[in-house]
């Protein structure tokens, strides 16, 4: 039976973890490198890094922090952040992520994430969704780090990239992102209902009750985390622990 | 010992190479991710990785020149150790279906069929860490227990036409192919490069492996 996972997420700028990372046995808790492998030998079951910053200019340092991530953890790598084309796929792939995620160019145009699809497969594409609440059970997508509306309904956006060929939606609630108030259950669950692909909820953690929620409530496949695990609130095993206990199937060894 | 990581334009290739050379350094591996059908003939181990759909993968490995006939020389005359992951397993089949027929090597006798859970709610692809059914032991799965979670990501799977060549299997609303094996050739669905110290472990059987 195939197991949920948990996906701590690192937000990298210039090459640096931006929010803390809290490991004992951390030289530099500042280098991504360290805390991928760190979440590795912790029992995380994927990692997500999101490049926050992503100018052109900096898109090297995230190439080169890629590669060294790949000779050192042995766990599926997302990265995220200023994807723009299928070239772009293609370099990060190259550089040793697994799983690639366009945000905003797909909101821009869906088609890319038909056109990345066919070249790499479906399998190492994700599409992030940043939703937030607009009115009761409606959601639109926003861009920009949330600052800029679209008018384009999440749910309905949701179904176009899971028909243009996308393999996963990682879909963060703007509204809940960065409380600690837990995920946006409803908006998780229209969502993971409105899709066969599988979508990793995001936004809010603050308690591992929160992860059990998007799960048994939410319907997600994966549930995706920062700060909890980032500042040593609760480690990778806790969470296991804790979701096995509520019932959820996942991998403990 | 030389492995050869055969590099026909699919799928990411860093990671793969960077885990069988961390599996093989006990063993002195040097690991070439090449498409020269000279280096692939005088290989100790192949490996052929795979992402992606299964005729774009076919029509890159067919457009390398020689490489096909190097293959098969290594491992069908010669039997070399062969490994071929996710795509580069299903392609040991006479045939896939995935957006039409496209043929196999032929190696390993079945067809790649579309997964079809029993249960409308699970979902695919079937991407995610799943517990291995062992149902015969093999070399390459040595100290693997049964019910040990490997990571898979695909739409498409290996339905083997003779019960012998199944290895292993897991559950997704019905059996999906995980192991298939004859003679010399594995083939793995999931991604031992990503399956964590299982998969590692894996590689290091196969490299440790005569075949």
């Amino acid at each position: 039976m195939l197991k949920i996972r948990i996906i701590p997420c690192l937000d990298v700028a210039d090459g640096r973890v931006v929010k803390g990372v809290n490991f004992v046995d951390l030289i530099d808790a500042g280098d991504p490198v360290q805390a991928a492998a760190a979440y590795d030998a912790a029992g995380a079951d994927e990692l997500c890094f999101l490049d926050i910053h992503a100018t052109n200019e900096n898109r090297g340092t995230m190439y080169d922090l890629v590669s060294r991530t790949a000779e050192k953890c042995f766990i599926p790598l997302t990265v995220g952040g200023g994807v723009r084309t299928p070239d772009d796929v293609r370099a990060l792939l190259l550089a040793g992520a697994d799983k690639v995620s366009f945000n905003s160019a797909a909101v821009a145009d869906p088609d890319v994430i038909a056109a990345a699809a066919e070249r790499f497969g479906s399998q190492c594409i994700v599409c992030a969704i940043d939703a937030k609440t607009v009115a009761p059970g409606k959601w639109e997508i926003f861009t920009h780090g949330g600052r800029r509306p679209t008018g384009i309904d999440a749910v309905e956006f949701a179904r176009t990239v899971a028909a243009k060929g996308a393999g996963e939606i990682l879909l963060t609630s703007m509204d809940r992102d960065g409380t600690r108030g837990g995920y946006n259950i409803p908006l998780t669950r229209a969502v993971a209902d409105a899709v066969d692909i599988p979508v990793i909820a995001s936004g809010g953690v603050g308690t591992l009750d929160h992860l059990v929620e998007g799960v048994t409530q939410g319907h997600a496949s994966a549930v995706l985390a920062a700060s909890i695990f980032h500042f040593g609130t609760h480690t990778i095993a806790e969470a296991k622990a804790h979701m096995a206990a509520a019932g959820i199937k996942v991998r403990l060894e | 010992m030389r492995v050869a990581l055969i590099d026909y334009g699919s799928g990411n290739l860093h990671s793969a190479a960077k885990a069988v050379a961390l599996a093989g350094r006990d063993l002195g591996a040097t690991v070439a991710v090449t498409a020269d059908p000279v280096e692939v003939a005088g290989a100790d181990r192949i490996v052929l990785p795979g992402d992606g759909a299964f005729p774009a993968c076919r029509a890159a490995f067919d457009a390398v020149p020689g490489l096909a006939e190097a293959l098969e020389g290594a491992v069908i005359r010669r039997g070399v150790p062969f490994l071929g992951i996710c795509v580069g397993m299903q392609m040991l089949a006479d045939e896939g279906l995935e957006y039409r027929p496209t043929p196999g090597f032929g190696w390993i006798h079945g067809r790649v069929e579309r997964i079809t859970p029993a249960d409308p709610a699970l979902k695919v692809p079937h991407m995610g860490w799943n517990a291995l059914r062992l149902h015969h032991p093999h070399p390459v799965l040595a100290g693997v227990a049964q019910g040990a979670h490997a990571y898979f990501v695909h739409s498409w799977q290996f339905n083997v036409a003779r019960a012998q060549d199944l290895v292993a299997s897991v559950d997704h609303g019905g059996p999906v192919t995980a192991v298939v094996a004859r003679d010399n050739i594995v083939g793995l669905q999931f991604h031992p490069e990503k399956s964590g110290a299982l998969g590692l472990r894996i590689l290091r059987n196969f490299l440790g492996w005569a075949g």
